[in-house]
């Protein structure tokens, strides 16, 4: 035991000091926050504007269709769809001769071709103005039409989830990004640790230092030395991670001015309902922030992040040994690493299609079934805990889809083991995955 | 005197072939000890039974009579493979510290140990450099080292001197001297039969899994000796064919030197008595015993096909 640690830390200490490790701990917080930021602010910013030619025959549109940031209809004469282009419009929209309420096409022309989402825009514009049109047939004046537009938005759903006489805000959106992040946060690094695992045992075997280790040490104990050392390194970088991002969002509320801090305190102390006066006075942005703040404090992060830990070192231990073993067989050329590779990432490429089915639906059978089987159960389980527990994923579930994930992971270690124990020690033999599988299930 | 290792009828059989079938030999302490045989005769697998890399299907390995335990006894061992490389990124000296910890000297002993031979082999400005800085003759240097530094009873070394200058291999060669002097046992595997004959005390010749030869390297030669004479005269164009002897080889480099070869049941004395009665001048007259380089390939040659792929320098 005592050369398991030795080589624990040799693994843990080369990684943490080396500088990439502290370059990709700093710099992925910073890049994600950059890239939040950065869609958003494009999102706003970025997008081109189009000018849109309307030719409506019936002379009804004009008005109703509604401009916004990146719309701009005009209504001009002698533009037809040859010379839309020369008089500076980016499209031209062709509206039919309206007959009864018949189903007509309406044909958008376009010099570059509209996003998908720009259109559903002009069809929903278009299916509005329709239907206020039919309002007005059946007699109701647009003016009223417009209040009752304004003022219909009000309805705000607030969902609870009854366990026992308790009952609890629930918050679909949040815990699908919770579900979503974490799941997804799981597939990267069982991919960033897992190929570590893969990479530092080839690099034992091709530089002959293999056999020089185990006559000093069991094949076993290098194996699991490298990837509990290679697991304590992902652990370490996800605190730093979570520091790093907790001391950004302290300095970043920090920078906030002062009347907008008032505010969110406010905001804090009334639960959210102040008067109608406060309320009115709190900016759209405090409001946000608290709103922000608030859902953070309704979710059960202690429970999080123990399952996140767990599942995400259930799932290191459960590949990386099976990273180890193919690593073991591989001889110089990196190609053959890859083929040998291709069916363990497939199931983890799988499993993170499933995390995106059931983060949609998760409490159908295949959530439950991929959350309990080893192989996608960290993924989809972080996705379901998310929703709650118990209320979405019993507390027997959770027992049972960690228990199969220990049992499963002892199971890959002990395979990959014997594995790795024949192929680190064999030079200039290109080994398949069916001599792996009958080196794993050879006795002794 | 009771062997320092001593193997009996070790078997270890792969999926494929016996790697080793039923093998026995005993190693005597302080002897410097040959494994001899050509590619694929089995001297890794039964190296790696030694050192307990592996387990033998069959037979038992004593180590100081005692049966050998590899949790145990790893420690007495000290194993430089053929295959043997380092930790390219790794600094030299935390690297040597590394290994000799995992052949469990502690931390402070193995400082100590490895400063001594640092010293002694001039390498101390080597600590905080990193094995890709160093040239293929360093890096077996610093293999060696580890090797031994831990003061094992038993030396293994596969392969020694290969990629080292004459400068090194003989550095490497006085130390392997030194260690056996000071009681350490080792073992030698290599196919260099010039090597052998130069280092080793007693041989043993392993081929296809089996041991077909075992003992000292004078006795072998003399088991082997074919009755074979170098005569050399300033008159070599005297000296003909007869009922004593046939000549089998005139072309020496030095031409006044005949390899005769002796008829059976004739002593080399009625030879030498022959040769003054024929009154030829004799410059000299002595047996001519086989290398070891031919008993090997005679041994080899008739188990495997002629394209066999050993080293034959």
């Amino acid at each position: 035991m005592h050369k398991i640690w030795i080589i624990i830390q040799r693994e843990y200490t080369s990684r943490v000091k080396n500088k990439r490790f502290l370059l990709v701990t700093f710099l992925v917080p910073l890049l994600m926050v950059g890239l939040i930021v950065g869609s958003a602010y494009f999102s706003f910013k970025g997008t081109e504007e189009r000018k849109i030619a309307v030719v409506d025959p019936n002379g009804f549109f004009k008005d109703k269709l509604k401009n916004s940031n990146q719309l701009k209809f005009e209504f001009p004469k002698d533009v037809d769809t040859s010379n839309y282009q020369s008089k500076g419009y980016s499209d031209i929209l062709l509206m039919p001769l309206f007959e009864g309420d018949k189903k007509a096409d309406y044909i958008l022309r376009s010099k570059k071709s509209m996003g998908f989402n720009l259109q559903e825009t002009i069809s929903y514009k278009i299916n509005t103005a329709i239907e206020d049109r039919m309002l007005e047939k059946a007699g109701i004046q647009q003016s009223i039409l417009d209040s009752i537009h304004k003022s219909a938005q009000i309805a705000e759903l607030k969902a609870y989830e009854d366990e026992g006489k308790k009952s609890k805000e629930s918050n679909a959106a949040l815990a699908m990004g919770i579900g979503y992040a974490s799941g997804l946060l799981i597939y990267i690094t069982m991919f960033i640790y897992g190929t570590m695992v893969l990479r530092g045992v080839m690099e034992e075997k091709t530089n002959r230092i293999a056999e020089v280790i185990v006559s000093s040490v069991k094949p076993f104990e290098l194996m699991l030395g490298k990837i509990i050392g290679i697991g304590a390194v992902g652990l370490t970088q996800f605190l730093m991670w979570i520091i790093v991002v907790v001391t950004l969002t302290g300095v970043g509320m920090g920078l906030l001015p002062d009347d907008m801090q008032n505010q969110v305190q406010q905001l804090q102390q009334s639960g959210g309902q102040m008067g109608a006066a406060g309320m009115a006075q709190a900016s759209e942005s405090a409001k946000n922030i608290y709103a922000f703040q608030h859902v953070l404090a309704t979710t059960n992060w202690p429970l999080i992040i123990g399952c996140f830990l767990f599942y995400f070192l259930g799932g290191f231990l459960f590949y990386a040994s099976l990273f180890a073993a193919v690593g073991s067989v591989v001889n110089e050329d990196p190609q053959d690493a890859q083929s040998l590779m291709f069916p363990i990432t497939m199931p983890i490429i799988f499993s993170y299609i499933i995390t995106n089915v059931v983060i949609q639906n998760p409490n159908t059978p295949m959530a439950f079934w991929a959350s309990v089987i080893p192989f996608s159960s960290p993924m989809v389980m972080m996705a379901r805990i998310s929703y709650g527990v118990p209320s979405t994923v019993p507390y027997w579930e959770l027992a049972l889809s960690m228990v199969t994930l220990i049992g499963g992971f002892l199971l890959t270690t002990w395979l990959s083991a014997k594995i790795y124990r024949t192929g680190i020690l064999m030079y200039g033999k290109k080994v398949t995955w069916k001599e792996m599988i009958k080196w794993a299930f050879a006795k002794s | 005197m009771e062997p320092l290792l001593s193997l009996s009828h070790l078997v270890k059989h792969y999926a494929t072939q016996k790697a080793v079938d039923d093998i026995s030999f005993d190693i005597q302490k302080g002897s410097i000890f040959g494994l001899l045989g050509p590619n694929g005769a089995g001297k890794t697998t039964l190296l790696r039974m030694i050192t307990g890399i592996f387990y033998p299907d069959a037979g038992e390995i004593k180590l100081e009579g005692k049966h050998f335990d590899p949790l145990l006894d790893i420690r007495e061992i000290g194993y430089m493979p053929e295959e043997r490389g380092l930790y390219k990124k790794m600094k030299i000296g935390e690297q040597a510290l590394y290994l000799a910890q995992l052949r469990g000297l502690s931390k402070a002993d193995a400082m100590e140990k490895i400063k001594y031979w640092f010293e002694k082999f001039e390498m101390q400005s080597w600590w905080n450099k990193k094995v890709e800085d160093l040239s293929k003759g360093m890096s077996q240097k610093l293999q060696f080292v580890i090797t031994v530094l831990h003061e094992p009873k038993l030396i293994i070394l596969d392969e020694p001197f290969s990629g080292l200058d004459p400068l090194n291999a003989n550095l490497i060669k006085d130390e392997i001297y030194a260690l056996a002097k000071k009681g350490s046992t080792i073992i030698f595997s290599t196919h260099r039969m010039e090597q052998v004959e130069e280092i080793c005390d007693h041989i043993v010749l392993v081929n296809l899994g089996k041991k077909i030869l075992d003992g000292t390297v004078a006795d072998i030669k003399q088991q082997f000796k074919e009755s074979i004479f170098a005569i050399e005269t300033n008159q070599p164009e005297l000296i003909k064919d007869n009922s004593l002897f046939s000549i089998i080889d005139k072309a020496d480099k030095n031409p006044n030197k005949i390899l005769v070869k002796l008829s059976n049941a004739v002593a080399s004395n009625q030879v030498l008595k022959y040769l003054i009665e024929q009154n030829i001048p004799i410059v000299s007259y002595n047996e001519v015993l086989p290398s070891l380089n031919d008993i090997f390939i005679q041994l080899v040659e008739d188990t495997q096909a002629k394209a066999r792929a050993f080293q034959n320098i």
